[in-house]
């Protein structure tokens, strides 16, 4: 499946905005974009959301990626 | 057992404006707030605070301060650990300086003594040598390479090589072709804005009581957001296991992103361990300008395409935002509310977060969409301006909606934007006429929302009454919200509810009450724990009856016959079910807990009329209307408290508060005569039109409220402050000195 990045991340993924992954779920993207791009890991660790289908979930390993699921990784969101 | 599940669910309850569980203890002072908490031989904690923005503690000496009668504890960063994680670090840091003080008012050291009197006198007796650095408070001025640095090592990877190393990360977003689409603009504008530093303002100050055993067990009692939280930040700075800590949350005087994390419990609680007697701090007024968390400092370009027609063409900012002396990611909730409500092809925001020193700055309603969409919202103003085009029509024609690629990465779903403009449109008030100096803004407004981590139990007690314990502070009135939701459930009266928060013993852990979360995370936890038990009294009652579960079903709070079919019995109420409860199983109790996910966003869009004073540069804001999509509104009252509160901090923020910095970097308004908060007489009666797009994601369609009000008032104040006096207005606050220079630069 593609994943999309934003923009400040392309310079540790090759210029990249839109990555391929095989994954099932949240923590399978996570891992997937580590472990093919190392740059990606310290924003990781320091947390980041997941948008899929348009609905952000910020810690759920767990939330169900199908194969044509829109993915978009998005920084750790907080509120007030 | 069937659950009735209706397409069209016809409310009963969720909708109703039932008073408010903690209206009379308010009003008559009988509620229990941080400071109103006692202990047996408490003692008084106060603390020593820096009076340089920047400088190196040489030298503490708190001999003389021991020596003194009456002093039981005194503290400096030595008496904490070295936390290895950074944000834990930097929080502790916050609460008490190592090493360097990094702002005015920075904690140096604490006193715990048997009076206020004599802590105070204490406080004069310890000897601080400093060692003055340079120091920095303009976000613009810290990014330069040659600012002075005040914090060195905290660069993240994500940083260009040529900065200072006060410009700790930078963030980008966006899609599309950015050139071709300023092509195609037939005009373009770029302007620049700033806004300032401004604090959430909340009535009550932080207040807490701390009371550590010789045993290492805890309580402490706190006026705070979230108060697992604060356990968790508390046991670690403290090196406590989390168990051993009990914290107990008190009402709250308000708290607006304000009291989501901790300034004084950890000091009492050191106080505490070392004096060996509870320690009790409350901070005055001046402590909480200096020392706790208001919103960032910004600094933004934006630049906007727009054809004759008003089509946006391309779109960008850059943004640049200060949190203080500590690193925070509130930038990059700025640089993708930026261009959130519009639907464009060409897109992109850049966004640095840079170091001065102030003090760490904590989240505020919306944090960082403000700052962003104001300075987006005034160019899409000017350009409706230039071109005569109508600029509420503009926001039609540009409005992002369901299959719109959002400016920051996802899809939309279903959103409501589309709805709330067209509310604006066929309101009276868009096109009710205007006298001399008096102009009419507008602005579209965006956020996210959040779920998270959650815990619910809902007990049915012996007399068929209902107990909900839940872990969120209530702040805007979620104990009658998170009643109504179990009531209709239930099939209940909501009188027979009550919800209380427990304390961080009661129930398992919950997160902040933040990011507009807690009607939508605790109300749907509330529901499945509802429903748990409800098919735990079907259940029992089936076997009463000696058929299956699957051969009754719970309508109106009772358990009934699914169909004649399966025979005919008196339907049982929730009365006789829970007082046979012991017979049939013991007491009966739904639970649920969840990380609730699927929040769905929230647009609102916000009118504003102002009368500008020409000679004075007074603004008076004659009257003002907020649309918001609130999804499934649960208590309308709240719902437009929320909307109307968020609109008048807002135009607090627009007109006139401020952090006013010195030039020998010092806080020079702490305090609410100089840093001045809109009053009553100040403000039009706010008039609010909710409107209930359901979210999908949410079992009765509700959406979070709480935040997206603050965000559309700054550019609907100075959209509608420059229409009135024919000037673009570019900063924030436009205080009446403000007004008057841009009047006077601009010849008018």
């Amino acid at each position: 499946m593609k994943v999309k990045i934003w923009g400040s991340l392309r310079r540790f993924t090759d210029g990249r905005g839109e990555l391929e992954v095989e994954a099932k779920n949240f923590k399978q993207v996570l891992d997937g974009l580590a472990e093919q791009y190392p740059g990606l890991k310290p924003q990781i660790e320091r947390g980041v959301s997941l948008a899929l289908d348009g609905r952000i979930y910020r810690e759920s390993w767990f939330a169900e990626v199908r194969p044509d699921s829109e993915v978009v990784l998005m920084p750790y969101m907080t509120g007030g | 057992m069937n659950m009735r599940v209706k397409g069209e669910r016809a409310f009963k309850v969720v909708g109703t404006r039932p008073p408010r569980p903690d209206g009379v203890d308010k009003v008559i002072g009988r509620a229990l707030y941080g400071a109103d908490v006692s202990a047996p031989g408490m003692l008084t904690g106060h603390i020593l605070r820096s009076p340089h923005a920047h400088a190196e503690i040489v030298s503490i000496d708190t001999s003389a301060a021991e020596a003194l009668p009456g002093v039981k504890a005194v503290i400096t960063s030595g008496d904490f650990g070295v936390p290895e994680d950074s944000a834990l670090r930097d929080v502790q840091d916050h609460c008490m300086a190592r090493g360097k003080v990094l702002y005015d008012g920075h904690a140096v050291a604490a006193v715990a003594a048997t009076s206020p009197a004599v802590a105070k006198a204490a406080l004069k007796l310890i000897k601080v040598e400093y060692r003055k650095l340079p120091h920095v408070t303009d976000v613009d001025e810290a990014m330069k390479p040659d600012a002075p640095v005040v914090q060195s090592g905290l660069v993240h990877e994500t940083v260009a090589p040529g900065f200072s190393e006060n410009v700790t990360s930078y963030c980008e977003f966006g899609h599309g072709d950015l050139e071709a689409g300023f092509a195609k603009a037939d005009r373009i504008i770029e302007r620049s804005f700033t806004t300032a530093a401004t604090h959430q303002g909340y009535i009550e100050p932080h207040a807490c009581l701390a009371s550590m055993n010789a045993d290492g067990k805890a309580d402490l009692w706190c006026c705070t957001q979230g108060h697992y939280h604060v356990r968790a930040v508390c046991s670690a700075i403290l090196g406590m296991e989390a168990s051993q800590l009990k914290v107990t949350a008190s009402e709250i005087g308000g708290g607006f992103g304000g009291k989501t994390t901790v300034f004084i419990e950890p000091v009492a609680l050191a106080l505490s361990r070392k004096s060996g007697r509870p320690v009790k701090m409350v901070m005055s007024r001046d402590e909480v300008f200096r020392a706790t968390g208001p919103t960032v400092a910004t600094s933004t370009d934006v630049k906007i395409g727009m054809t004759k027609d008003g089509r946006i063409t391309a779109a960008e900012a850059r943004l640049r935002y200060s949190g203080g002396a500590f690193p925070c990611g509130t930038v990059e909730m700025g640089a993708q509310a930026a261009f959130a409500p519009y639907d464009l092809d060409a897109v992109r925001t850049y966004g640095w977060n840079v170091l001065t020193n102030r003090p760490k700055e904590a989240s505020y309603r919306a944090p960082g969409a403000p700052q962003a969409i104001y300075a987006v919202e005034s160019v899409v103003d000017e350009l409706c301006l230039e071109l005569g085009l109508d600029p509420l029509d503009v926001r039609v024609k540009n409005a992002a909606q369901k299959g719109t690629l959002s400016s920051y990465g996802p899809t939309f779903d279903d959103i409501g934007l589309m709805a709330t403009l067209e509310a604006a449109k066929a309101h009276p008030h868009w096109s009710a006429p205007l006298g001399p100096n008096q102009g009419r803004g507008f602005s579209a407004g965006f956020w996210f929302n959040f779920g998270g981590n959650t815990c619910v139990t809902l007990n049915i007690n012996t007399d068929g009454t209902v107990s909900v314990t839940e872990g969120n502070p209530d702040i805007g009135g979620s104990r009658a919200s998170i009643s109504q939701m179990a009531a209709e459930e239930l099939g209940v009266p909501y009188e027979k509810v009550r919800t209380v928060i427990g304390d961080t013993t009661s129930i398992g852990h919950s997160d902040i009450t933040d990011g507009s979360r807690v009607t939508f995370a605790v109300g749907l936890a509330t529901i499945k724990a509802a429903r748990d038990a409800i098919q735990k009294m079907c259940s029992r009652v089936a076997q009463i009856w000696g058929i299956d579960e699957e051969a009754v079903v719970w309508e109106d709070g009772y358990v009934k016959p699914a169909s004649p079919n399966a025979g005919d019995f008196k339907p049982m109420s929730i009365e006789e079910i829970a007082a046979i409860s012991f017979q049939t199983g013991g007491p009966i109790a739904g639970h649920h807990e969840v990380n609730a996910e699927g929040a769905g966003v929230s647009f609102g869009v916000h009118i504003a009329d102002v009368e500008v004073d020409p000679e004075t540069g007074a603004t008076k804001v004659l009257r003002y209307t907020v649309f918001q999509d609130a999804g499934k509104a649960v208590h309308p009252d709240y719902v437009e408290g929320q909307m109307q509160g968020g609109a008048a901090q807002g135009i607090g923020w627009a007109l006139n508060e401020e952090y006013i910095y010195g030039e020998d970097g010092r806080l020079q308004n702490p305090g609410f005569l100089d840093y001045r908060v809109p009053v009553a007489s100040d403000l039009p009666r706010i008039e609010p039109v909710i409107l209930e797009i359901p979210n999908p994601g949410h079992p009765y369609g509700v959406r979070g409220v709480g935040e997206t009000s603050i965000v559309p008032p700054l550019a609907a104040l100075s959209n509608a402050v420059s229409r009135a006096l024919g000037v673009r207005m570019t900063r924030l606050p436009m205080s009446p000195p403000t007004i008057l220079k841009a009047v006077s630069a601009a010849g008018v």
